[in-house]
């Protein structure tokens, strides 16, 4: 079990602080880890930020990087997840010439099909935006790559949980 | 004579202060709130060096110093390590100071000793006015940065106001659960600025928990399996003497006649004389322990972390035993060797609910075993060491003789190598926090300002530094510290012309490759002379009795050269990589 690599997806309750993302990706890069993917924004908790990122290493390298994740002292509470355990999207944007849109009917079919958004239309591009999991944007991305993509990004992963995260509860017992 | 300013004097006038900062708010500059703060926290030692970005708080330093001593090192690596060996024999915060850029980054080999081995540590740096940060300006380096892996905590402050607060955090933070280093960062700005001063000490912080809570039945778990034991053994390390568990410990041992040996930085917590020690673990530590970690049934860690220099190779590291882990910090639980039952908590606090859980025992059959391999190690090892036959000086026999003159109650700053094995595996230690040395990061250097701050911090103490011709040289500089200071510090040089230990390897590991590691060395009595340091040098048998007590004697710093056995090596020895239970004796 220990020694399989699998994909984990992390959500960590934070401080708001100046350095806390440099204080966690030193957590990975230490152990010469990549991280696939990485967002940070607010959470659910007023105040309380939350980073949620993507890492490929085994289940017993994931409990101790969850340790030293919750050891640092601006770290409120840490979890780790697999695919079942969470409800996840990613977005993307494509930038693509707009003779395309025009010349290329079956770019119109791929938009409609893929329940993408077109965001902007203009005379030299238009461009399309997309929320989905990985294989769904991975296969947008191919599609549209047929046919010349002048740009596109993709964002890192945000995911919730099936189950409750008690974290509120934890603050709250700190107030109290 | 007086060497040192009387800590009681400055005990008395640090407590008067406290009462003044914490019940007024005061309109005073930034520089002026970090005295404040210091004295409100009950510091009223520093040591560091003053530079550009750090000279308000410096001026302030100047104003205050009938409360404050200032203690200015030669080296800012050497504040650091000053502070780090304050720390370790009073168990208060250390305090270092040190400019921007080139002062900030000398702090650091020290900071990262501080981290791993758990030492509280508080190091100011200055750092350039914020509307610079980022511009490269002069001594400007991004030390928040280069800190944050080898910090518990570290934060810039760029304005007056934060000041209180993140220096009330700091203390908070370096002498909590698992104490370590927290480095803040001043921008030259907020030393100048003036603002409304009041300070409250820190009680907590919600996203930090300090001591994990300790769950009943594990330690119910934990008595059960020790009262099955037939072959108990106890792994204990620094967490006894952090955790202030020395009393406690030594109750559960004696209760349940466990036999208990000791990482390097667990020694001293129970005296070397006591029954139940049966020496240290790890790589030159004692033979019974580290064979019988793989003979025994019930493997009990406490207060420590399973070093690779204390297991050995994992895969074959008390595979036999049930592993029962008393640990503060949750990340050290299954982080190297799988346990079978964790007690989370302070080391005292559960120790002393393990207590009542416990079962008398005795366990004599099993404290055979222990002495009869102590019985080889002494012919094969020990006896060679200590009551050495052969022409030339030994490492064991000097520290034998101290033994003899200070009745084992001297406090050993040791420094890295061959020296600092054959220190802590002979120096008798009948007083805790006695073995002060670099025992995670390995730090050649460390002994001797470490031995400044030990001395400073526990002026009533011997404190005797010993070190290797090589480590000693990393920092000599800091004897201009113990000459300005007048720092009473014993300092013992072992010179064998060699780094010796590395030379171990080579003549072991590397056919006699002797690469780069001959020394030629200066008159190291000169140099001490030249710092007005009494100072002679020994390579006889018949008068290195005379030379210690000379030393003993002497009121102020005192310097002993010893020239001993150039080609000696450190046995026992487990190879890199080999078991604990593959332990070479020769």
């Amino acid at each position: 079990m220990s020694t399989e690599i699998k994909q984990f997806t992390v959500s960590i309750y934070t401080e708001n602080n100046i350095g806390l993302l440099n204080r966690i990706s030193a957590i990975f890069q230490r152990r010469h880890m990549n991280i696939e993917s990485l967002n940070t924004s607010p959470s659910e908790i007023e105040g309380v930020s939350r980073f949620t990122l993507v890492v490929n290493i085994t289940e017993s390298q994931m409990k101790k990087i969850i340790g030293q994740i919750e050891k640092q002292v601006e770290v409120i509470k840490a979890f780790y997840h697999t695919e079942d355990e969470i409800i996840y999207q990613e977005s993307c944007l494509f930038k693509i010439k707009s003779e395309l849109l025009f010349d290329e009917r079956q770019i119109q079919n791929i938009i409609k099909e893929s329940n993408a958004r077109i965001v902007t239309v203009n005379k030299v591009f238009f461009a399309i935006e997309k929320s989905g999991r990985k294989e769904e944007i991975d296969l947008l991305y191919r599609e549209l790559n047929a046919f010349g993509i002048m740009q596109f990004t993709r964002s890192g992963r945000v995911a919730v949980t099936k189950d409750e995260m008690k974290i509120s509860s934890m603050l709250q017992a700190f107030q109290d | 004579m007086r060497f040192l300013p009387s800590q009681e004097d400055m005990e008395t006038k640090t407590k008067q202060n406290q009462i003044k900062t914490s019940t007024t708010s005061e309109r005073i500059s930034g520089s002026e709130a970090v005295i404040k703060c210091l004295l409100a926290e009950g510091v009223n030692t520093l040591y560091g060096y003053p530079g550009g970005a750090i000279m308000p708080v410096y001026d302030e330093l100047y104003k205050y110093q009938d409360q404050i001593h200032h203690v200015l090192s030669r080296h800012e690596q050497g504040a650091a390590h000053a502070a780090q060996g304050y720390a370790r024999i009073s168990g208060k915060v250390g305090v270092a100071i040190a400019t921007s850029g080139p002062g900030a980054t000398n702090l650091i080999t020290g900071i990262a000793d501080a981290q791993i081995d758990s030492t509280p540590l508080v190091c100011i740096t200055g750092q350039v006015g914020s509307h610079l940060l980022g511009s490269d300006a002069f001594q400007e380096t991004d030390i928040v940065g280069i800190s944050t892996p080898v910090t518990k905590w570290n934060h810039q402050i760029t304005k007056a106001s934060e000041i209180p607060e993140v220096f009330a955090k700091a203390f908070y933070i370096a002498k909590s659960g698992r104490p370590g280093p927290v480095l803040i960062d001043i921008t030259k700005n907020a030393q100048f600025e003036e603002f409304d001063f009041k300070y409250e000490k820190c009680k907590g912080i919600r996203s930090y928990k300090p001591v994990p809570k300790t769950d009943e039945s594990t330690l119910k778990a934990a008595a059960e399996l020790i009262n099955n034991a037939k072959k108990p053994l106890v792994v204990w390390g620094q967490g006894v003497i952090l955790g202030k568990a020395e009393e406690e410990f030594k109750a559960v041992i004696e209760k349940a006649g466990l036999p208990s040996a000791w990482t390097i930085l667990g020694a001293s917590a129970m005296p070397t004389s006591h029954p139940l020690n049966v020496g240290m673990v790890g790589m030159h530590g004692n033979y019974a322990p580290n064979v019988l970690t793989n003979e025994c049934d019930v493997l009990i860690a406490i207060g420590m972390r399973f070093d690779d220099r204390v297991t050995g190779n994992l895969a074959t590291y008390a595979k036999q035993a049930k592993i029962v882990h008393f640990e503060i910090d949750p990340a050290e639980v299954d982080k190297n060797v799988k346990t079978d039952v964790a007690v989370l908590g302070d080391a005292k606090t559960s120790l002393n609910a393990l207590l009542p859980l416990l079962n008398a025992n005795s366990h004599n059959d099993w404290h055979q075993k222990f002495k009869d391999l102590y019985k080889i190690e002494y012919e094969k090892v020990i006896k060679n060491d200590i009551h050495p036959t052969k022409e030339g000086l030994t490492m064991g026999e000097v520290l034998k003789e101290i033994n003899i003159q200070t009745k084992g109650e001297a406090a050993i700053v040791s420094d890295v190598g061959q020296h600092q094995m054959i220190a802590c595996r002979y120096a008798d230690f009948n007083v805790s926090k006695s073995n002060i040395t670099s025992g995670g990061l390995g730090t050649m250097g460390f002994a001797l300002p470490a031995a400044i701050g030990a001395k400073m911090a526990a002026p009533e103490r011997e404190v005797i530094m010993i070190a290797g011709d090589g480590g000693y040289q990393m920092n000599i500089q800091e004897l201009g510290t113990i000459f300005q200071q007048k720092v009473p510090v014993k300092i013992v040089v072992l010179n064998n012309e060699f780094l010796g230990m590395v030379r171990q390897w080579q003549q072991l590991f590397f056919d006699r490759r002797y690469a780069s590691t001959e020394m030629v060395n200066p008159d190291f009595v000169a140099i001490a002379k030249g710092y007005h340091i009494d100072a002679q040098k020994v390579s006889e048998r018949k008068d290195l009795k005379a030379a210690i007590k000379e030393m003993i004697d002497c009121d102020g710093p005192y310097f002993l050269e010893v020239r001993v056995e150039k080609e000696d090596n450190v046995f026992p020895m487990i190879p890199t990589g080999a078991s604990v239970s593959d332990i070479r004796l020769e």
